[in-house]
């Protein structure tokens, strides 16, 4: 019994369908009872007012956006090494929702970068390092589409992510190196008494959970539906050879 | 120096096209690969010159043994005749282009840019890098198309100079080169959607 | 290996697009530049850096689809993978070969493109020196990045999209160097980290480039 019986596809398929639906639930609770309590049942941040409770949104959405890309590396990895499908697939369906999340994470810091530093968009290294991650994101993906042979393009893509990645820390450190910046410290850590109270902390956290299993019932769904579709192809492939 | 190919199967852009093949190519042998397009001549050709990797089976061949030349004949227009050939015998480590120039009539043009040439007298220049490469085992891909009967004559006679030296090739053509041949016809291995031939779409179906 | 270096430059140089092209281009950007930004001496003086940084690195993107397209068309990519020498080298040699008729070319002309904008005397020479230790990465990356779109039909602009934020450390390291040196400032941090680049993608980018050519030959 090892783990990468899963990743046959059809183990995968007849695994993930049952937990399917308790991903999907769990994290529309998760979401649901950490907004509501964080936008809702929070009291206001004495300096910052209301506009604090945007990071019940922005905060995990700026960790699945890095979290997303690793997971990616970690996948394509795993595809150059053990030739293993669902692991490219997998990458691919990741992919679009890592945009969608650094997307998320700039325009709600824009939102409330704008109260808070009277104006909307700064190059401060956080916010220019997403940018720059959100480029990369954009170059994967249109990579991927521009290929038509499947297992080509993932191999093409899992050397760009191999590269990419490299590229995106070294990327990250000259932007450190080229602006000091506004953006506050990490509101996160595991010593959480230096940043925030738990009366956020708790919804916070509900929320980060939220956004996880948000991703992964995304990729779950997004994943079964490449492998539907290339068996799609297969099928069709079979029956064109007769 | 032989080439042994064993139960090799092959595909095409993700699909199997070909499956246990098994030929062996012995110096101073000619194979013909036939078959009708699409039927994978061109790639067992690519795989036994290296350029992919077969998804099952084997090629075994002397390391660097096997000159690869297919529809494009990888000239450079702005080069000469003889710029064009040397840059290929550097590459290749050998030296001297005068054997090659000669087999393909190719002495009156060494000065000509390979731009100002017609199809054949570059499919003619495009052949005689064979020559030069030194290698013993030829992988050759339509060899004549866009050839006249007269260079056909050329192609044959230095394809037998090659076979005399101890040398084989390997040639998808339909016609007749005017030297002894067995044939193989790549139809028999044609990848069966049943066995699938190893590829992985099978995991998906 | 040298063979294919010399061929490759003399390729450039009779199909004549390699050298003058990208010093062409940089001309029109740096010249194209005071018409918009307006042309108060200091202003331009202030922004100089940047922009001649940003201009060389565009004229290098622009010739980077023709490192390895050519040779893919007309079959010599197909002969060189089945040649003795490793694919590696191949990538290498045709890096080296577009640095030389792209990097090299424009990290000289640049000092007199600086005049244009004012650029301050003390930065002359960390501008050449920047551009000459910046540039071969610029190269390099562009050559895997060409590796992984040869075999596409629309592969010049997916090539920009997927170079571009690969350029940003060397971009920001590079235009750095010649700020600072601009301000009489030390430069050895950014020039340093620079180098460190360059050297890091000229060692091990060439492997990638390799295995994106295997991969797209297959």
């Amino acid at each position: 019994m090892s783990i990468w019986e899963y990743a046959n596809p059809k183990k995968f398929m007849t695994t993930t369908a049952p937990v399917l639906p308790w991903m999907v639930a769990l994290s529309a609770l998760c979401l649901v009872v950490g907004l509501v309590w964080g936008f809702f049942f929070t009291p206001d941040d004495y300096r910052q007012g209301s506009t604090v409770k945007i990071i019940y949104i922005h905060v995990p959405s700026a960790m699945m956006a890095i979290n997303i890309w690793a997971m990616m590396l970690v996948t394509s990895l795993i595809w150059l090494i053990r030739r293993h499908h669902v692991s490219a697939l997998a990458a691919r369906a990741a992919a679009p929702v890592g945009i969608a999340m650094t997307l998320i994470a700039l325009v709600t810091g824009a939102i409330w970068g704008q109260p808070m530093w009277g104006t909307w968009w700064a190059w401060d290294p956080r916010l220019t390092s997403f940018l720059i991650l959100f480029l990369f994101y954009l170059g994967y993906v249109a990579l991927w589409e521009a290929i038509d042979n499947p297992d080509t393009a993932a191999d093409l893509t899992s050397v760009l992510c191999l590269v990419g990645s490299v590229f995106a820390i070294l990327s990250r450190y000259a932007v450190l190196f080229w602006n000091q910046g506004l953006h506050q410290g990490a509101s996160l850590s595991l010593d959480k008494e230096e940043n925030v109270a738990d009366v956020f902390w708790i919804p916070l956290l509900v929320c980060i959970a939220g956004f996880v299993l948000l991703f992964i019932a995304l990729v779950l769904i997004r994943t079964r539906t490449e492998i539907r579709a290339r068996r799609l192809h297969a099928i069709r492939m079979r029956q064109r050879m007769g | 120096m032989s080439l042994v190919v064993e139960n090799l199967s092959c595909a095409r852009g993700g699909i199997p096209v070909l499956e246990r093949v098994c030929f062996a190519l012995n110096p101073g042998e000619v194979l013909v690969l036939r078959g009708p397009n699409g039927a994978g001549k061109t790639t067992l050709l690519r795989t036994v010159a290296g350029l992919q990797p077969p998804l099952a089976g084997t090629v075994e061949a002397e390391p660097e043994s096997v000159a690869y030349a297919a529809h494009a004949d990888g000239l450079k227009a702005t080069l000469t005749v003889a710029e064009n050939l040397e840059f290929w015998a550097g590459i290749f480590g050998t030296s001297g282009i005068d054997a090659a120039l000669t087999a393909f009539d190719l002495e009156a043009l060494v000065d000509r840019h390979a731009q100002n040439l017609s199809a054949g007298q570059k499919r003619r220049l495009g052949l005689a890098r064979l020559l030069v490469t030194g290698r013993p085992v030829w992988a050759l891909d339509e060899p004549t198309v866009s050839l006249d009967v007269a260079s056909v004559g050329l192609f044959g006679a230095a394809l037998k100079g090659h076979l005399a030296q101890g040398g084989s090739a390997l040639i998808a053509t339909h016609i007749d080169l005017g030297v002894e041949a067995r044939v193989l016809d790549v139809t028999e291995f044609r990848a069966t959607p049943e066995a699938g031939g190893g590829a992985f779409d099978e995991a998906f179906a | 290996m040298i063979r294919l270096f010399l061929r490759d430059l003399k390729l450039a140089i009779r199909s004549g697009g390699g050298f003058g092209l990208g010093l062409a281009f940089f001309l029109i950007v740096t010249v194209l530049v005071p018409f918009g930004v307006g042309p108060e001496s200091g202003r331009l003086a202030a922004i100089a850096p940047g922009i001649l940084w940003l201009g060389a690195l565009l004229a290098c993107l622009l010739s980077l689809d023709r490192i390895f397209a050519l040779d893919y068309e007309d079959g010599s990519l197909d002969l060189l993978a089945t040649a003795p020498i490793p694919l590696e080298g191949v990538a290498a040699v045709k890096a080296a070969a577009h640095w030389v008729t792209t990097g090299l070319p424009l990290t000289l002309a640049a000092p007199a493109l600086g005049v244009l904008l004012n650029l301050p005397g003390p930065a002359y020479g960390w501008l050449v020196v920047s551009l000459a230790v910046g540039t071969p990465a610029l190269s390099v990356i562009g050559a895997f990045g060409a590796a992984l779109t040869v075999g596409l039909k629309r592969g010049g602009l997916l090539l920009s999209l997927l170079v571009l934020p690969l350029y940003v450390p060397t971009l920001i390291f590079g235009a750095e160097t010649v700020r600072r040196g601009a301000e009489g400032l030390d430069v050895t941090t950014p020039l340093l980290l620079m180098a460190g680049i360059t050297l890091g993608a000229v060692a091990l980018l060439p492997f990638a480039a390799a295995q994106a050519l295997r991969i797209n030959l297959r």
